[in-house]
């Protein structure tokens, strides 16, 4: 079962070692359901789509709508550290007019896809495993599963399908408005031309960057869905349960996207 | 047999929960199961409804080995099995009334006219007519159980499993919540399984009673059977349980 309603069978006790196989073992079995959820919620997608869609369009609201304030803040100081930092240094060589260049390759490679991620894991993420645990605990997710309800197609999927839908818009967006506070800091400190920093940015970002970009961004989305449901789904004990289910859900997903960023950044270039 | 437990063994948490249990409910029939906290009682029913499996023994619904059913098996099995749960389990987003319709919108597919029809029609039965268009947290405690009584019978299930039907109810809501109990059980002729700890819920509405403790029945019978026990056990919860009513000025 990937949604269980018992607590775990093995909880760690014992001696260092023995307490260090039960949590290798807890940890694989987790794995092992977390990967089955995201593949079942997949598998829910042409039934979500044939439906009334409500649900996806209420998940897109979340996720999209509610956090561009926070993207948009972040991404501007984002990039406007960037080029300051990077602004600086290049300025030592007298190569600051290639600021754009590297504030863009950044944002596009990187930060615009982590920074997005961080920000969805936290904000919709966190939000996910709160509301999931919090109908775990009240047996609103039991109550689906006596209706015949497949709770996974019915809460998990069309949240995955609004993630992915938006997290590489989002991607975009936090891009364009690091690149744009990238360019205010090296117009407004470093005298670097609004044309110069923009001929930077056109000319020498490849489509191969944006690419990458997406796919880290897609990636991202299923797997802060995947962590966020899976860990609201297995909570257990009252609130004290969801709190630690919402806990460990931004964790998870903070270590994972920084990982999974490296690996796929590794394959790519 | 409607339901039979066979020699259930059940280990949660590290402790023996089901030990050795095994009861048996004929078709139409209505059981309360009680007992104090802790014995059993609910995860009795999170077995019979396939929410838990048992370590050990069987578990027969309708001729089935519902332990040994698949999961597409077992979401047919459920279509015919209804439950009260103690909280409501009201989904907070949705109405009353989408709460009630969401099994045979998401389940049966039938058309939004079928659907007004028969959530009305079971709104009506259970006084919550006025209630349609609100949400869960507008609504009390005993109008919430009531609702998720509708939502759990508008299916027409043949078993019906109740979780402490009357708890945190005062007690003439109680009452109320019974009589529906016994009402909807004549109406659609379901057979019945009721965890409770409320006793004189228990002899007002069931035919027969088993008593949990240390996760195996002590006692079984109807109900005069039950209030005639010479089980010490048993003897000393129904002394505990109308003491403190009297104590506290309860009525029943």
């Amino acid at each position: 079962m990937i949604i269980s309603y018992e607590p775990d069978s093995f909880p760690p006790t014992g001696d260092l070692v023995s307490r260090l196989g039960r949590t290798g073992g807890i940890f694989l079995r987790n794995v092992g359901r977390g990967t089955l959820l995201v593949l079942q919620a997949f598998a829910g997608i042409p039934r979500a789509l044939a439906g009334s869609r409500t649900d996806i369009g209420r998940a897109l609201g979340q996720c999209g709508i509610r956090s561009f304030g926070v993207t948009s803040t972040v991404a501007l100081f984002t990039g406007m550290i960037l080029g300051l930092q990077a602004g600086l240094i290049l300025r030592a060589y007298g190569q600051e007019m290639r600021v754009g260049y590297l504030v863009a390759q950044t944002m596009f490679r990187e930060m615009g896809p982590f920074m997005t991620a961080l920000i969805l894991a936290a904000s919709v993420g966190a939000a996910m495993a709160a509301q999931m645990g919090t109908m775990k605990v009240s047996q609103e997710i039991a109550a689906l599963e006596v209706m015949s309800i497949n709770p996974i197609h019915f809460l998990v999927t069309p949240r995955l399908i609004a993630m992915m839908l938006m997290t590489p818009v989002l991607t975009v967006y936090t891009d364009f408005i690091g690149i744009l506070g990238g360019a205010l800091v090296a117009n407004t400190q470093l005298d670097v031309s609004w044309t110069a920093y923009y001929e930077n940015v056109r000319f020498l970002l490849t489509s191969r960057e944006i690419w990458v970009g997406f796919f880290k961004a897609w990636v991202f989305s299923v797997l802060i869905t995947g962590i966020s449901c899976f860990q609201g789904l297995s909570a257990t004990d009252g609130a004290v349960g969801v709190g630690t289910a919402t806990r460990r859900s931004v964790v998870i997903c903070f270590l994972t996207v920084l990982i999974t960023g490296y690996i796929i950044t590794r394959m790519f270039y | 047999m409607m339901v039979e437990l066979v020699n259930v063994y059940k280990r949660l948490g590290g402790r023996n929960i089901l030990n050795g249990l095994s009861v048996s409910i004929d078709r139409g029939e209505t059981l309360a199961i009680v007992g104090p906290s802790g014995t059993g009682k609910s995860v009795t029913l999170n077995h019979i409804i396939g929410l838990m499996s048992p370590d050990r023994g069987s578990i027969n619904v309708m001729g089935m080995d519902i332990t040994k059913l698949g999961y597409r098996e077992l979401q047919k099995y459920r279509s015919k099995v209804g439950m009260l749960f103690q909280s409501g389990a009201l989904l907070g987003w949705m109405t009353v009334y989408d709460n009630v319709a969401l099994p045979l919108r998401e389940c049966y597919h039938l058309p939004e006219d079928k659907i007004r029809e028969k959530v009305d029609g079971i709104l009506n039965l259970l006084s919550l007519t006025d209630s349609a268009g609100k949400f869960p947290n507008q609504i009390s405690g005993g109008m919430q159980k009531r609702a998720g009584l509708a939502r759990a019978v508008v299916c027409n299930p043949e078993i019906m499993l109740y979780d402490e039907p009357t708890s945190g109810l005062d007690p003439v809501m109680s009452r109320k919540i019974d009589e529906l109990i016994i009402s909807l059980q004549k109406r659609f002729s379901m057979t019945s399984i009721v965890v409770t700890h409320d006793l004189c819920s228990a002899f007002g509405i069931a035919d027969k009673i088993a008593m949990l403790y240390g996760g195996k029945v002590v006692e079984y019978g109807t109900p005069e059977q039950f209030k005639a026990s010479r089980n010490e056990l048993v003897r000393e919860f129904i002394r505990a349980q109308f003491s403190i009513n009297i104590q506290t000025g309860g009525e029943r």
